[in-house]
C-alpha cells in the first residue's frame, strides 16, 4: 500500500501524511521540528559569533578601526530597515495565509521577496567596494591604517566580515529560492500551500535570517573601541 | 501494579504472520531506495554502518600488525599515518555517532511510542543519502588519497601541512554532519508529539529518554563542528582562515570548537547504548530499572553537564591554569551521572530473576567495561596524572573501553536484542554466547595492556617504539584477533539467521514495551489501532505474552502469559 493509498484510506485531510493522528498533531509536530531546526542555525551561526568575539576582545583598536573607517555604516542601516520591513510584510504573510486570503497573502510574499533582493543589492555594492579597497583576504590583501595601528589582525576581521555576511547571503538566497517557490505554488492553487502552514514555517526561517543581521549589524559597524 | 492491570498485549496480530510485513510488501529495489519507512530506512543504515565497521576494522587490524614490530616493517610512516587517520574518521564519523540512532533508534522509535512513523519519513530518507554521500565522499578521499592528520584534523596540520585530501574529506564529513543533524531534529520532533495517548514523559522507556538527550546534543553540538570543518576547508582551499597564525589567527580556537562538539559527540556515542542498556536488562532481570527518575535525569545531566568540559581535551595545549583546573572540576562532575547509572543498574540486578541469555551478556560486559572507561576518565580528568598520560596509549585505552566496550557492545547488545523485531527470526543462541564471551575477552586482551603501555609512557600515534614495549604490542594485536573473531562470528550468524532462523512471534522474550506488541517483522504502519497506554514503563510484575522460545532454562513463565492472550 502506498503511502497516498493510505491516506485516502483514512479519509484524512487532503494534506495530512499517514503518520499523523490529525491536522493538530501535524502542525504541532512542524513547529517543533522548524523550531529545532532554528536551534541548529543559531548554533551554526554560534561558531562563527564566537570566532568574532574572541577576536574582537583581543583586538579592540583595529577590529573598531576596520568597522567604522571602511565599512558604510548608512548602508548597514538602511539594509537593517530594509529586512526589518520585509519581516513585517512576512508576518503580515503569514497571517493571511492563515485567513486562507490568497491574493493578501501573494502581495505580501512578493514584498517581502522584493526587500530581499533590494538587500543583497546594497549588500553586493558594499563587497564590491571592499573588493576594489583590496579587502578581500587572500594574497592580495592590504590595509591602511589611520592611527598607525598594526594591520595583521585587519585581515581576520575582513574574513570574519566576508565568512558571516557571506553565510547570511546564503541564507537570504535560500529564503529567495523557497519565496518563488512557494510564489509559484500559492499562485497555481495548489492544494499543499492552501493550507497556512509552509507558509508560517517558512516565516519563521525568514525571521530567524532577520534576526541574524540584527546582530551582524551592530558587531562589524556600529560598536565603539575602548575609549 | 495490580495483576488485573492490562499489560501491553493490545491485541496480538497472532494472524500476522501471513500478512505482508514491512520487508516484503515489495520487492524492488526502487521501493528500497526511495522508502519513507523509519524501518527500511534502519535497514539501509543498517546495511551502511556495517559496510563501515568493516572499513574501519581492516584498517585497525593493519594498525595493529604494524605494531607487532618496535621497527615498523610492515609500512612506511606516511601509510601508518594515514591508517589511523582513517581508523578514527571512519569509525567516529561513521560507524559509532550513527550506530545506536540510526538504526534501532529509526527502526524503534515509532514502534515505542506507537507511532506510524517518525514526524519527517522523508527526511529521514534525506538523512540516508546525505550519510551515504559523505561517507563516499570522505572515504573515497581517504583510500585513494589518504590523510594523515587523526581524526580531529588539528590546525595547522590540517590547514597548511598536509595534502589537499584533508579538503574533501571535509567537504564529506561536512555533509555527514547534516544528516545527523536531520535525524536528530527528526526524534525531538517525533518524541515531543507523536506519542500514543497515555504515554506520558515519566511512562517513556529510557531508550526513548537516552535518544532524546542524544537528539539535543546532535542539535546544538553538530553544527558547531559543521562550521569549524567549514573553516578549515576555506582555509585551505582559499587560503584565508582565522586558524592560520601566519596572518593572526589562532589556531587553538580550533581545538576550543572541536572539542565543543567532539566531547559531547562521546556522549552522543554512549547514551544511546545506555538506552539500549536499561531495555535488555529490564527484560533479562524481570524487574523495573531501579530508580527511572534518577537513570532519566542523569541522562539529561549528561546531555546538559557534557557540554562544559571540553577543555579537559586541552589541558597541556596552553590553556591557562586556572582553566584547566576549572574544566577538571567540571569533568569530575560529569562523571556523577554516569555512575549514578551504573549504581541503578547494578541494584536493578540485584534480586532479579536474571536471565544469561546472549544480549544480557553484553550488557553485563557493557556496565563493566564502561565502568573503567569511565573511572580512567577521572585520571585523566586530574590535571597532574593526565600531565604525564595525555597523548598516550592511556588515553587510548581510556576511550577505547568507553566506546568500543561500552558503546560498541551496547549496540551488539541491541542488536541481537530487537533482531527477532527486526527481522522475524531468531539467532542461534549458543553461537551468541560464543561471540559475546569472545569478544569480552578479546577486548580486554587488547586494551588492557594499553593502559600498561600509556603509563610507561608509549607516545599514541608513533609506530618505531622501545624494544621493551613489544610484548604488550604483541598481547594487544593478538587481542585485536581475538575481538574480531567475535564481531565476524554474529555477522556469518545473522545473515544465516534470515533464512534459516527460527520464527521469533510477537514477543520472544516476553519483553515489556509497545514494540513487542505488534508483528515481527512489524507491518508496513506498525499498529493497526494506535495504543492507549495505562501502565507504567517496564511493568515485569505482570507477566507478558511471551517467549515461544525454549533456548534456555530459564523460560519464562508461560502459563500465566498464556491466560493473557484473549486481551
Ligand atoms: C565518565 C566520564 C568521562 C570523563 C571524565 C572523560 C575524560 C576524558 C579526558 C580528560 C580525556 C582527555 C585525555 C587526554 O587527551 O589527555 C578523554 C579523552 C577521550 N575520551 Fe573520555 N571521558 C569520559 C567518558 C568518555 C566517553 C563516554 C567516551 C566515548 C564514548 C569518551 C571518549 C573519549 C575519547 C574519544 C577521547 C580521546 C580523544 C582524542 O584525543 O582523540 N570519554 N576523556
Ligand atoms: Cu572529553
Amino acid at each position: 500500500m502506498s503511502v497516498e493509498a493510505a491516506h485516502d484510506a483514512h479519509g484524512h485531510h487532503p494534506v495530512q501524511y499517514h503518520q499523523f493522528e490529525d491536522m493538530e498533531q501535524q502542525n504541532e509536530t512542524y513547529i517543533v521540528g522548524m523550531w529545532s531546526f532554528l536551534v541548529t542555525e543559531i548554533m551554526f551561526f554560534g561558531g562563527l559569533f564566537l570566532a568574532y568575539s574572541i577576536f574582537r576582545m583581543n583586538n579592540q583598536a583595529i577590529f573598531t578601526e576596520a568597522g567604522h573607517r571602511y565599512l558604510e555604516v548608512d548602508k548597514g542601516a538602511f539594509n537593517t530597515v530594509v529586512l526589518l520591513t520585509s519581516s513585517l510584510s512576512m508576518a503580515m504573510c503569514v497571517y493571511y495565509a492563515q485567513k486562507a486570503d490568497r491574493v493578501k497573502q501573494l502581495l505580501c510574499l512578493g514584498f517581502t521577496l522584493l526587500c530581499s533582493f533590494v538587500f543583497l543589492g546594497v549588500k553586493a555594492m558594499e563587497w564590491s567596494k571592499e573588493f576594489a579597497e583590496h579587502h578581500l583576504p587572500g594574497a592580495n590583501f592590504a590595509y591602511v591604517s589611520d592611527a598607525h595601528l598594526s594591520t595583521a589582525k585587519a585581515q581576520i576581521f575582513f574574513c570574519l566580515y566576508f565568512a558571516m555576511t557571506g553565510l547570511h547571503a546564503i541564507h537570504v538566497i535560500v529564503g529567495i529560492l523557497l519565496m518563488v517557490v512557494l510564489g509559484v505554488l500559492i499562485a497555481a492553487r495548489r492544494p499543499g500551500v492552501k493550507y497556512y502552514m509552509p507558509v508560517e514555517m517558512f516565516g519563521l526561517y525568514w525571521h530567524f535570517v532577520d534576526i541574524v543581521w540584527i546582530f551582524l549589524f551592530p558587531l562589524f559597524y556600529l560598536i565603539p573601541g575602548k575609549r | 501494579m495490580s495483576a488485573e492491570a492490562i499489560p501491553p498485549g493490545i491485541v496480538l496480530e497472532r494472524e500476522s504472520a501471513s500478512r505482508p510485513n514491512y520487508l516484503n510488501w515489495s520487492h524492488s529495489v526502487k521501493d528500497w531506495l526511495l522508502t519513507t519507512d523509519h524501518k527500511r530506512i534502519a535497514i539501509l543504515y543498517l546495511v551502511s554502518i556495517t559496510i563501515m565497521f568493516g572499513l574501519g576494522g581492516i584498517a585497525a587490524m593493519a594498525i595493529r600488525a604494524e605494531l607487532t614490530s618496535p621497527h615498523g616493517h610492515l609500512m612506511e610512516s606516511d601509510t601508518y599515518n594515514k591508517m589511523f587517520t582513517m581508523h578514527g574518521v571512519v569509525m567516529i564519523f561513521f560507524f559509532l555517532v550513527p550506530s545506536i540512532p540510526a538504526t534501532l533508534g529509526n527502526f524503534l522509535l515509532p514502534l515505542m511510542l506507537g507511532a506510524r512513523d517518525l514526524a519527517f519519513p522523508r527526511l529521514n530518507l534525506l538523512s540516508w543519502y546525505l550519510f551515504t554521500l559523505g561517507g563516499v565522499i570522505a572515504l573515497g578521499a581517504m583510500i585513494c588519497g589518504g590523510v594523515d592528520t587523526g581524526w580531529t584534523f588539528y590546525t595547522p596540520y590540517s590547514s597548511i601541512y598536509s595534502n589537499s585530501n584533508v579538503a574533501v574529506t571535509l567537504v564529506g564529513l561536512f555533509i555527514a554532519g547534516f544528516s545527523s543533524i536531520v535525524t536528530g531534529i527528526n526524534f525531538i520532533a517525533t518524541i515531543h508529539k507523536m506519542r500514543a495517548p497515555g504515554l506520558t514523559w515519566t511512562r517513556l522507556p529510557l531508550f526513548i529518554w537516552a535518544h532524546y538527550a542524544t537528539s539535543i546534543i546532535i542539535v546544538l553540538g553538530t553544527p558547531v563542528v559543521a562550521v569549524t570543518l567549514g573553516l578549515v576547508l576555506v582555509e585551505r582551499t582559499l587560503h584565508i582562515g582565522i586558524f592560520d597564525p601566519a596572518i593572526g589567527g589562532d589556531p587553538i580556537l580550533f581545538q576550543h570548537m572541536f572539542w565543543f562538539y567532539s566531547h559531547p559527540a562521546v556522549y552522543i556515542m554512549i547514551l544511546p547504548a545506555m538506552g539500549v542498556i536499561n531495555e535488555v536488562l529490564a527484560c533479562f532481570c524481570r524487574k523495573r530499572i531501579f530508580g527511572y527518575t534518577f537513570v532519566c535525569g542523569s541522562t539529561l545531566a549528561i546531555a546538559v553537564f557534557g557540554f562544559m568540559v571540553w577543555g579537559h581535551h586541552m589541558f597541556v595545549t596552553g590553556q591557562s591554569l586556572y582553566t584547566g583546573m576549572i574544566f577538571s572540576a567540571l569533568s569530575f562532575i560529569v562523571a556523577v551521572p554516569s555512575a549514578i547509572k551504573v549504581f541503578n543498574w547494578t541494584a536493578t540486578i540485584y534480586k532479579g530473576e536474571v536471565w544469561f541469555s546472549a544480549p544480557m551478556i553484553y550488557c553485563l560486559g557493557f556496565i563493566g567495561l564502561f565502568t573503567i572507561g569511565g573511572l580512567t576518565g577521572l585520571y585523566c580528568s586530574s590535571l597532574s596524572v593526565d600531565v604525564h598520560i595525555n597523548m598516550t596509549y592511556f588515553v587510548v585505552a581510556h576511550f577505547h573501553y568507553v566506546m568500543v566496550g561500552g558503546a560498541t557492545l551496547g549496540y551488539l547488545a541491541g542488536l541481537h536484542f530487537w533482531w527477532p523485531k527486526m527481522t522475524g527470526r531468531m539467532y542461534p543462541e549458543g553461537w551468541a554466547k560464543v561471540a559475546a564471551g569472545l569478544a569480552f575477552v578479546g577486548f580486554n586482551l587488547t586494551f588492557f595492556p594499553q593502559f600498561i603501555l600509556g603509563y610507561l609512557g608509549m607516545p599514541r600515534r608513533y609506530h618505531y617504539y622501545p624494544a621493551e614495549f613489544q610484548i604488550w604490542h604483541v598481547l594487544s594485536t593478538a587481542g585485536s584477533s581475538v575481538l574480531a573473531l567475535g564481531y565476524a562470528i554474529p555477522l556469518v550468524y545473522f545473515l544465516w539467521s534470515l533464512k534459516y532462523g527460527e520464527k521469533a512471534g510477537p514477543n520472544p522474550w516476553g519483553a515489556a514495551g509497545l514494540e513487542w506488541t505488534v508483528a515481527s517483522p512489524p507491518t508496513q504502519f506498525n499498529f493497526d489501532e494506535l495504543p492507549v497506554v495505562t501502565w507504567e514503563a517496564y511493568n515485569y510484575d505482570v507477566p507478558h505474552e511471551n517467549a515461544i522460545v525454549d533456548h534456555s532454562k530459564n523460560v519464562l513463565p508461560d502459563a500465566e502469559g498464556a491466560s493473557h492472550s484473549a486481551h
